[in-house]
């Protein structure tokens, strides 16, 4: 879609079939796991504020895909997606929703707090564009460390009118940091849709004095997201940054489970076929001859057994000790 | 013995943190330039402005680059000039620092040391002359620390530095260029420990940062009337020696506790809970707290003068408690 500073032409890789394949079982994976959680959350199963990113899942997938493992990436309040893309265990973050031990953060973080060092996912955050300044840390320490990490900040578009989003904005590209800023814009800020936050519509817009690059693409077409990243990436990764993504996307769901969404108008079935970003690459896929349908069923029933198998996981883990409580508020004391 | 003041001795620690390790570097407004009064001075000549990293008026996102470099492997000194400016920051410190620990179910650790300064007495007026201790003694996660003398904000900044958790160091503007004598080898100051700074049997005074050296005069006041008083000062908020304030206090049978901050709410108010639940059969009287009045510390000169504690509040408190109130009070 319309590139404004276009990226250094650095080298997406090529997408060769299983790569393909691998993007539409992330999605699927996401999808399946969260419409899952969408059902536990209805049982009191799932326990909290739970944010779902149905719709949103070519960002997650088209940006984790490139990314290693030692790569931190950071996220908000809607980041089950982005946990499941960095390669966190379905049934630690199932765990971990169900506030039992063997969760990825012992039971402690829940949905809005969700950590896996071990896989690089640095942290969610239940305040809105609160990793965005923490990205820039990890990014600085890459930097004085001479490594090539690059940092990754999801974030959706209401956190662009918070002070801390452009303090960091101002202050990665002072530094000239290697951080990519990925923004989901979904056109919503929890309740109320962009126009009612700011009279500037694309999130790149509001960075261009900064005269960072950046790009706005369909967020829905994960094709799209993977190689507009993929060359932001690439850049970074040579020390060129910071850079934003903007990803124009669609929130099927409510701000949180149990919303009821009066403010808006759902999108007709027909209409969200068309942009639901599974579909569109099972259809492209096909098509190209990427893959075919049986592939496709594939995916699709190994993600529901995923699936299923971590909510078994999680139902026969125990909720945490209470000793963890105090355990676990000082890195000195006890565990950790 | 060598001569010192509080200032110089954040300086050198600072250097010789940095010598010693790789990871250390400090953050902050212009901290390259050594910062209004010279704290970081010198640091960005020999280090660099790699580690000695200006940045732009920012509180917000400069704490969450320092908790990002620290969940990194760093060990950044964030300075936030006036805590006064710490209420920019505190969305950072208190929700991401504070618990980044703990919600990640101890994966993370956020080893970072916010200095700042605190406390009036220059005619700051009310935005540059808070003490605002207890809102971050109230947050599980960060440690506190308010040293008042130049020995102690040594030992406190180094074993700041060191500690896998953030620590707040708050240090009193009024303390900084004070000539101190201290000793060449000066042993460490863990975190978390008290000094009893006046040894005396009749009645023990807590106090915080500059009110120590106001509870000294005090003192020395009282022991020309008779009265032998035992100055304690915590030097760690959080986590708190309560037992040296008990063991004390087992002692003496009374206790004053005395902060430059509003007393309302205060963090004398914790300790006097707290000791009163630890010996409350030890106590003779109610235990007095010395602190601010529930007002905007005022710009006007003799304003503030009247507005901040000091000395002959801490002693009017000792006497009231041995039921012995001041002449004219």
């Amino acid at each position: 879609m319309s590139g404004r500073r276009q990226p250094p032409a650095g080298p997406a890789a090529e997408l060769d079939d299983g790569q393909a394949l691998a993007l539409l079982a992330t999605m699927r994976r996401i999808r399946l796991f969260e419409e899952r959680v969408a059902q536990l959350k209805r049982a009191d199963e799932v326990h909290g504020l739970i944010h779902l990113s149905i719709g949103q899942e070519a960002v997650a997938a088209g940006v984790c895909a490139q990314l290693r493992g030692d790569d931190p990436v950071y996220s908000g309040h809607r980041a089950h997606g982005h946990a499941i893309a960095k390669g966190a265990p379905l049934e630690r973050v199932m765990a971990e929703l169900m506030g039992r031990v063997d969760g990825l953060c012992s039971g402690l973080g829940g949905s809005m707090h969700l950590v896996d060092t071990e896989h690089g996912l640095l942290g969610a955050t239940g305040v809105v564009g609160g990793n965005v300044p923490i990205a820039l840390g990890s990014a600085l320490a890459a930097r004085l460390g001479d490594s090539d990490r690059v940092a990754v900040v999801f974030f959706g578009d209401g956190a662009v009118q918070a002070g801390h989003f452009n303090e960091s904005v101002n202050l990665a590209t002072l530094w000239g940091l290697s951080l990519i800023l990925v923004c989901e814009n979904n056109g919503f800020a929890e309740f109320t849709p962009r126009s009612a936050h700011t009279n500037i519509e694309r999130v790149s817009d509001v960075v261009a004095p900064y005269d960072l690059t950046r790009e706005t693409v369909d967020g829905n077409d994960v094709l799209a997201v993977r190689e507009a990243f993929g060359h932001l990436l690439a850049a970074a990764r040579a020390g060129r940054g910071p850079m934003l993504l903007e990803c124009l996307t669609h929130r099927v769901r409510g701000h949180y489970e149990g919303d009821p969404a009066r403010y808006r108008e759902a999108l007709a079935e027909e209409d969200w076929r068309e942009r639901d970003p599974i579909l569109r690459l099972e259809r492209h896929g096909v098509a190209a001859g990427w893959f075919d349908g049986d592939a496709v069923a594939a995916v699709e029933r190994d993600a529901g057994e995923a699936v299923s198998e971590a909510v078994r996981f999680a139902r026969q883990s125990p909720f945490p000790p209470a000793e963890l409580i105090a355990e676990l508020v000082y890195a000195d004391r006890g565990r950790g | 013995m060598r001569e010192t003041t509080y200032l110089k001795e954040i300086n050198a620690t600072l250097f010789e943190a940095m010598r010693g390790d790789p990871r250390v570097l400090v953050i902050g407004e212009d901290v390259a330039e050594g910062g209004p009064y010279t704290a970081t001075a010198g640091l960005a000549e020999e280090f660099g402005t790699d580690r000695i990293r200006n940045t732009p008026i920012s509180e917000a996102a400069i704490c969450g680059v320092a908790i990002g470099a620290a969940q990194s492997g760093l060990r950044p000194v964030l300075e936030i000039m006036f805590i006064d400016f710490i209420t920019l920051a505190l969305d950072q410190l208190v929700n991401a620092a504070a618990k980044a620990h703990s919600m990640s179910g101890g994966q993370l650790r956020v080893p970072m040391v916010l200095r700042t300064q605190g406390g009036a007495g220059q005619r700051g007026a009310a935005q540059h002359s808070q003490s605002l201790e207890s809102w971050l003694a109230h947050v599980p996660g960060l440690k506190v620390v308010m040293p008042s003398r130049a020995v102690d904000v040594a030992g406190l900044l180094s074993s700041a530095i060191a500690d896998p958790n953030p620590v707040v160091v708050i240090e009193s503007k009024t303390l900084y260029f004070r000539r101190e004598r201290v000793p060449d080898e000066p042993e460490p100051v863990p975190i978390g420990r008290a000094r009893t700074v006046r040894e005396g049997g009749d009645v023990t005074i807590v106090a915080l940062s500059r009110l120590v050296g106001e509870a000294l005069a005090a003192a020395d006041r009282l022991a020309a009337e008779g009265i032998e008083a035992e100055v304690i000062d915590p030097r760690t908020l959080v986590p708190l020696d309560l037992e040296a304030v008990v063991e004390s206090v087992r002692r003496t049978n009374r206790l004053v506790v005395a902060h430059e901050a509003v007393a309302h709410g205060g963090f004398g108010a914790e300790i006097a809970a707290r000791v009163q639940a630890a010996a409350f059969d030890h106590l003779d009287a109610p235990i007095e707290r010395v602190g601010a009045p529930f007002a905007p510390v005022p710009f006007s000169p003799p304003l503030e003068d009247a507005y901040l504690p000091g000395s002959e509040d801490v002693y009017v408190a000792a006497r009231t408690t041995l039921g012995r109130p001041a002449a004219g009070s």
